[in-house]
């Protein structure tokens, strides 16, 4: 016969954590009796007992088996530590659903019906690393950004960075939107993958914010939004392949928008702009790296995945020729803001920075497309076929 | 004849269909045919069994009574066939703040004792009992205020017996009635304030509900049925959930020795003649 006193504590009080601490010591069927000076000690002792299955007369509790059945069967889903041996499953069960990875999950769990649950398709050991870098990295548009710089540049000038910021705040919207959606897909088992691509949000959410307030300095309205552009992206959205949409996304479209987000770093006309774009850019390289890392994973372990990516952006071109691809008025806003006036040498040299900046995105594409594992032949052609658009 | 059996049973929360729903489930993965109806209230539950609606009821304490002395009546024989572990010897406590005068159930002469909705077992009937035993009779010697919550559940809703504990705390009332897993709750959960209030007295123990059969249950499916109930074992993660719904770790074989209280109260307080003479029309 095993005792317990709790003194003057009662049920309302907490007293049941005692008594439950004392009974997981005993075996199943082992005697434990309790005494205390609350009154109503043994009405809410044989009610406690009752309901959690254990017998109990005056005060003595016969201990029952429903406590420890609770965890037959029971699983360890994972070790938190992700570099451990096993740590990360390759099929998490559906059943783990929201436990921390490394918690005990009890077997009755219901399963949750999240798609993205093989470990091939979504995980890569770079993760956690590159999560704690973009935690690390995260800045303060309030502070990081010197607003009350000064914009000295004529006022066509203007327009042209605020229809560049307006095409900038469409595609990082689309960068937003895409990954987000895959989030709530992906097994929580993979965390550090679902904290990445949650920060990957945040990213584009506070570059939405800083080049809205970037274009609203000297202007109310923004610039124009074409169809062709939003088609563009829409195919972005479109695509329901998490492997096909990272490639699309971030090796391509974020990849060649790092090009872009440099040029404009040393290319806009004024400080502010430079300092928006330089900052963006850091977060976007980080983005990049998580789509080729987890993707090169995936075609190592995946042999016809690269046939799959190829054919992905076969298909979007293809359902992009005949629109207009990137549209007239970025294309212009990006000469004239690179120009940073009228003055017909300024032009023919804006213009000149615009065709190196193409040039750039181009080989950068060829460049991730050959880290993919794709031939430098097949890479210049699938890079060839990358929308127009940018993104 | 049909081979599916079927259960009655009142809806006293939505979550009644989820409980029948899913034993209907894991009944049929092991072979048994079963399905449910619901009905709002226990006296059209009782009456559908002796119109032949369904098989098997699960039965409030009262309505396994009601349905006990009707099938009395017209020759028949009722049997209680399963009960959970937790409906096996409950009491009931009588409440009074810890600052009261009251001391002993005689104090209550003259005083206003709460309860539950009229048709509760234990939060009305067999806690007035207890007091009539004591010698303490009903809106005699004391005033009894109902919180009358969804009449007709038998007090299977958890509502009237809160609102007499509310109202215990507010002093709108002298003492309250409850069962003691409720005192437990409402301790817990703060509508009692720890060592506000003070237990006066309590009841003896007593059974609550069953799964109810007449004589004319076909057989083969009962013995089925109750097999299946018995070894349902709260180990197993596919059917702990609906344990856990319905409230109890394992089926107990039925026994009627613990209605004795409520059969006692229900003579006293001549609570069923309404009900048995309808029955008889």
């Amino acid at each position: 016969m095993h005792h317990l006193d709790l003194g003057k504590l009662g049920f309302e009080r907490g007293a049941h954590l005692l008594v439950k601490q004392a009974l997981r010591e005993m075996a199943v069927g082992d005697e434990l009796h309790v005494s205390g000076s609350d009154p109503s000690l043994d009405v809410h002792l044989q009610a406690w007992c009752r309901a959690k299955g254990h017998a109990c007369t005056d005060t003595t509790i016969t201990k029952g088996s429903a406590e420890e059945g609770r965890w037959r069967g029971s699983e360890q889903a994972g070790l938190t530590d992700p570099s451990a041996e096993g740590a990360v499953a390759d099929h998490p069960s559906a059943r783990w659903g929201l436990a921390a990875r490394g918690a005990r999950v009890e077997a009755s769990t219901p399963p949750f019906n999240f798609v993205l649950q093989d470990k091939e398709v979504v995980w890569t050991e770079d993760a956690a690393k590159l999560y704690a870098r973009a935690a690390a990295a995260q800045w303060d548009p309030a502070t990081a950004i010197d607003w009350d710089a000064p914009i000295t540049h004529p006022e066509p000038v203007e327009d042209a960075v605020v229809q560049v910021m307006t095409y900038l705040i469409e595609n990082e919207t689309a960068a937003l939107l895409v990954p987000a959606r895959f989030l709530s897909q992906i097994h929580p088992h993979f965390r550090e993958v679902m904290q990445l691509l949650a920060i990957q949000a945040a990213d584009e959410a506070r570059h939405i914010e800083v080049f809205t307030r970037r274009a609203t300095l000297k202007r109310t309205h923004l610039g124009l939004s074409t169809a062709g552009g939003q088609a563009s992206l829409k195919t972005l959205l479109d695509e329901p392949d998490f492997a096909l949409s990272t490639f699309l996304l971030s090796v391509l479209g974020e990849g060649s928008f790092l090009s872009l987000l440099w040029f404009l770093r040393d290319h806009a006309p004024d400080p502010i702009t430079r300092a928006v774009a330089s900052l963006s850019a850091q977060d976007e390289a980080r983005h990049v790296a998580f789509g080729l890392s987890h993707l090169a994973r995936h075609a190592e372990l995946d042999p016809g995945l690269h046939s799959r990516l190829a054919n992905a952006i076969t298909r979007r071109h293809d359902s992009l020729a005949q629109t207009a691809g990137l549209n007239e008025e970025v294309f212009d806003a990006l000469v004239l803001l690179a120009a940073g006036s009228w003055d017909h040498d300024a032009i023919a040299q804006g213009w000149d920075a615009v065709a190196k900046l193409k040039d750039d995105m181009h080989s950068g594409r060829i460049q991730r497309l050959e880290r993919l594992g794709f031939s430098p032949e097949e890479s210049r052609t699938l890079s060839a076929l990358h929308t127009r658009n940018f993104m | 004849m049909s081979n599916t059996l079927m259960l009655g049973a009142v809806a006293y929360d939505p979550k009644v269909v989820t409980i029948w729903e899913g034993f209907r489930t894991w009944f049929a993965e092991r072979g048994l045919d079963f399905d449910f109806i619901l009905y709002s209230n226990y006296e059209a539950q009782v009456a559908g069994h002796f119109a032949g609606q369904y098989d098997v009821a699960w039965n409030s304490p009262l309505a396994w009574i009601q349905a006990e002395r009707v099938a009395n009546e017209r020759g028949q024989a009722a049997q209680a066939i399963a009960m959970r572990d937790t409906d096996q010897d409950l009491t009931s406590v009588i409440v009074v703040r810890a600052d009261s005068a009251i001391q002993t159930i005689d104090d209550l002469r003259g005083k206003t004792v709460g309860v539950g909705a009229g048709d509760s077992p234990q939060a009305t009937l067999i806690p007035l009992n207890h007091l009539a035993d004591k010698g303490l009779v009903p809106d005699t010697d004391f005033n009894v205020r109902q919180f009358d919550v969804l009449v007709g559940k038998h007090g299977d809703h958890i509502g009237g017996e809160r609102d007499a504990a509310r109202a215990l705390m507010a002093g709108e009332i002298d003492a309250a009635c409850m069962i003691d897993g409720n005192h437990l709750l409402f301790s817990q959960e703060g509508t009692l304030p720890g060592g506000q209030t003070r237990i006066l007295d309590r009841t003896a123990p007593y059974d609550h509900c069953c799964f109810t059969i007449l004589d004319d249950a076909p057989e083969a499916l009962i013995s089925q049925f109750v097999e299946l109930l018995m070894g349902m074992s709260f180990d197993d993660p596919e059917v702990r959930p609906l344990l856990e719904l319905e409230g109890l770790k394992a089926w107990r074989t039925g026994r009627v020795s613990g209605f004795a209280q409520l059969n006692e109260a229900c003579d006293r307080f001549g609570y069923l003649d309404g009900f048995l003479a309808e029955m008889r029309n």
